[in-house]
């Protein structure tokens, strides 16, 4: 509940000191996408898995954002709902990514994606 | 109680077949007769309670359970008893038991024992379901399974090619005899909606349909009993399927008597017989019957008279004997026919049996030109064979005369068919009595009588190296070689079963006979089995179109009442025709024991025309019209061909052309994990697109 709260109670304040000062819903689709667009450059030009594996976590959380935009816009609190749901997703991948991430670097000392290429046919 | 007749030589065949290897011969030589032995007892107390009940109403049924009920398709696993299942079960269990015993001694010593002995009780069971079946499939099953026992017996010494080769014979022939058998099967299930023989929830068997329909047609009439009887060439061996028959003698001479003369080759009388019904509605199919039948007796008969081998002499015997079971199918009298089937079982098994304690005492050596004189050595078998080889020639007041007789009279006088076809037949069937007469005499002389010849034998050769390994190799080491007689366990059956081929006819003395010495009711076995058994239409060619509903009625009747009171009151005005003919032969009997007699006592090897010996080149033309042509076909067209360039090619191509597809495709796996986020990026963005442009319009 804690980071949801914090945002909402972020926007709200804004908007009763009534200042010009007034979070419109495309700043932060813009500043969601600007961070999307960052994570997929990244998983696609990085080559350390590690970096990579930030880039995966960083485009999550600019769909969160997005989601918990449209849950504040909208009224409806299904959309912070998903923001659980993929932030319990996140937290499981990344268990499972750092495992997977020392299996690999035990086993080829490289944290290069493109050494870890023994499907390739 | 019906059910155990069955069942006791499965358990036989179970315990010979799991136990008997490890508890060895003295178990199995008491489990094999005793199962056949509990059975026999088992069958005569059935058949005495069905001569209990009166006359008109012999059946008993017994529902064990229902083995398929679909759509109105209704086969059950279950029994029936009636007089001709009853006459049946009697001389199969006994004789059979006989020959249980016989095979004891007979094979006694062979390694494989007690295979031997399930095989011959697992051929007992499937027989014994095949005569007390209830409905067709069942019998069906009897019937495809005494042709797998009868594979396996004839195959039975592993050892030897030509015994293989004999029993693949035999199993194709009886492979496109069964089909037969099955097509014939389904029609008249679409005919009849029934193929049981009794009454089946609320439907009537197909039999006493057949009796009282109107709406059939002669054409599916005739259809149907020609396919019936096309499986019963296949099994009972007639032209143009006996070929098998012959062949079939490579199995050990117990399987000979049982299998192959007295039980299994008389399923295809037995298929006629209880199909009566449906048979006397078609003239057409009776004639093929009848002339298949004479045809098939005289031309093996022929064959038979020169062989050499004392069991081909005896299987050509059969195979004519088995015609004659047709021909008295054929023209109505399926009487007539049964009850030869019960005296060729006991007179046939006899002979065969004795021809196996001939080779048994001969080491082997079944060729009768190295045999002779062997009344001296023999005499129990001597003496029995010569009560077989009597009653066969028909001999007066032998089994074989009496039934013989009846075939013959009743081919004589016989209304089914235009004029004069019926004297026709009769010549040929009295022309086969000579024949008969004149091989069997000539096989007792050259066996019994005349010269001893065994020093050409090369089994006997063969065998005195194998016992005395000091003798050298020069000729003349065998001069002691002296035949013997068999154990006990094998005189025994010859004689029990000389006994009965001497009084098995009593039971059917023909009615003319009959008067002649003041006995009224004379032929009891004919009178027992009148209810089951239908009548040929008289004068069907005239009758069939008017009359085909009344005469229809009329056999229904018969089919549960004897109604044949009238044709008995009529019976006494010609007697001096049939006891006429009776005579007639008789006298050819003698003749053909005469001519025998003279021709081979002084001279046993005198040699016998070509074209006879080598059976009339039927193999050799088979081989040629038939079987090679289904080789070089198969060969040439369906395999290399049809197999390997189209269906070979159609597969072949196939897997090929995916094989390519995936070449193509795989390229597209690189391994890189940065190049699939590419793609899957390039997927979103063309999903995306094409929602957003479609959001656009």
């Amino acid at each position: 509940m804690l980071p949801v709260s914090f945002g909402l109670a972020f926007l709200q304040t804004a908007e009763i000191a009534g200042a010009p000062l007034s979070i419109k819903l495309s700043w932060c689709l813009a500043l969601s996408a600007v961070l999307f667009t960052i994570g997929v450059a990244g998983v696609l030009i990085q080559r350390n898995v590690i970096v990579l594996f930030m880039c995966v976590e960083l485009m999550l959380n600019a769909v969160n954002l997005t989601l918990v935009a449209f849950s504040r816009f909208l009224n409806d609190v299904t959309g912070q709902l998903f923001v659980f749901i993929v932030m319990t997703v996140a937290a499981a991948e990344a268990a499972v990514g750092l495992a997977i991430i020392i299996s690999l670097f035990r086993n080829r000392e490289t944290l290069n994606v493109d050494e870890a290429d023994l499907l390739k046919l | 109680m019906l059910k155990w007749i069955v069942l006791a030589p499965l358990v036989g065949a179970i315990l010979n077949g799991f136990f008997g290897k490890r508890l060895g011969e003295r178990f199995v030589s008491i489990v094999a007769p005793l199962s056949v032995f509990v059975s026999f007892v088992l069958a005569a107390l059935s058949f005495k309670n069905l001569v209990a009940l009166p006359a008109n109403a012999r059946v008993i049924t017994e529902h064990w359970f229902t083995w398929l009920d679909v759509a109105g398709f209704r086969a059950d696993f279950a029994y029936l008893l009636d007089p001709l299942s009853g006459i049946y079960i009697l001389f199969i269990t006994f004789v059979g038991f006989l020959i249980h015993v016989y095979a004891t001694g007979y094979m006694h010593g062979d390694p494989g024992f007690y295979r031997f002995f399930t095989y011959l009780n697992l051929f007992m069971f499937m027989m014994l379901t095949l005569v007390l079946a209830d409905n067709l499939l069942l019998l069906f099953v009897g019937w495809e399974g005494v042709g797998l026992c009868s594979y396996l017996l004839i195959g039975y010494y592993i050892k030897k090619k030509e015994a293989g080769d004999a029993a693949k014979k035999a199993f194709i022939a009886n492979r496109i005899g069964d089909l037969s058998y099955s097509i014939g099967l389904f029609l008249i299930f679409t005919t009849f909606g029934s193929i049981s023989f009794v009454a089946k929830a609320g439907v009537p068997s197909f039999l006493t349909q057949a009796g009282v329909t109107t709406t059939v047609t002669a054409f599916t009439f005739t259809l149907i009993a020609l396919l019936l009887f096309g499986g019963a060439t296949g099994k009972s061996a007639q032209i143009p399927l006996f070929v098998w028959l012959p062949d079939a003698m490579a199995g050990p001479t117990p399987v000979s008597a049982l299998i192959h003369a007295a039980t299994m080759v008389t399923a295809g009388v037995y298929l006629i017989a209880r199909c009566s019904a449906v048979v006397v509605k078609s003239p057409t199919a009776m004639l093929v019957i009848a002339l298949i039948g004479a045809a098939t007796a005289i031309f093996a008969a022929s064959i038979g008279l020169a062989q050499n081998d004392i069991k081909k002499v005896l299987a050509y015997s059969t195979v004519s004997q088995l015609g004659y079971m047709f021909l008295a199918c054929g023209v109505g009298a399926f009487g007539a026919a049964i009850f030869h089937v019960m005296t060729h079982a006991f007179f046939k098994a006899l002979l065969f049996l004795g021809s196996g304690s001939v080779i048994h005492g001969m080491h082997h050596e079944q060729d009768m030109r190295y045999m002779g004189n062997l009344k001296k050595y023999m005499k129990v078998t001597w003496v029995t064979m010569m009560i077989g080889w009597l009653a066969i020639s028909g001999f007066p007041l032998l089994s074989g005369f009496f039934s013989k007789d009846e075939i013959l009279w009743k081919t004589f006088s016989s209304e089914v068919f235009p004029k004069g076809t019926g004297t026709l037949l009769w010549v040929i069937a009295a022309l086969t009595a000579l024949m008969t007469a004149i091989y069997m005499t000539r096989m007792m002389v050259m066996t019994f009588w005349g010269n001893e010849r065994y020093d050409g034998s090369p089994e006997i050769h063969g065998h005195g190296h194998d016992s005395h390994g000091h003798d050298d190799h020069n000729a003349g080491h065998h001069g002691h070689f002296t035949p013997h007689e068999s154990p006990w366990t094998m005189t025994l059956p010859l004689v029990v079963l000389a006994v009965l081929s001497i009084a098995g006819g009593l039971v059917g003395i023909p009615q003319a006979m009959g008067d002649l010495v003041g006995i009224s009711n004379s032929n009891h076995f004919e009178h027992f089995l009148e209810p089951v058994l239908a009548h040929a239409p008289a004068a069907a060619h005239a009758a069939a179109d008017t009359h085909g509903a009344v005469a229809g009625v009329a056999q229904a009747a018969s089919n549960t009442a004897p109604g044949a009171a009238a044709s008995h009151t009529e019976a006494p005005h010609d007697t001096s025709l049939e006891l006429g003919l009776t005579g007639v032969s008789v006298g050819l009997g003698f003749l053909g024991i005469l001519i025998g007699w003279v021709f081979f006592k002084k001279n046993p090897l005198r040699g016998m025309p070509d074209v006879l010996e080598n059976k009339w080149y039927v193999d050799e033309v088979y081989e040629d019209v038939l079987i090679n042509p289904i080789e070089n076909t198969s060969r040439n067209v369906l395999w290399k061909i049809v197999d390997v360039k189209w269906i070979d090619g159609y597969v072949n191509a196939l897997a090929g052309s995916f094989g390519a597809l995936a070449g193509i495709l795989r390229t597209t796996q690189t391994g890189f994990a940065r190049s699939y986020a590419a793609v899957i990026l390039a997927g979103a963005i063309v999903v995306i697109g094409y929602f957003i442009s479609s959001l656009m319009h």
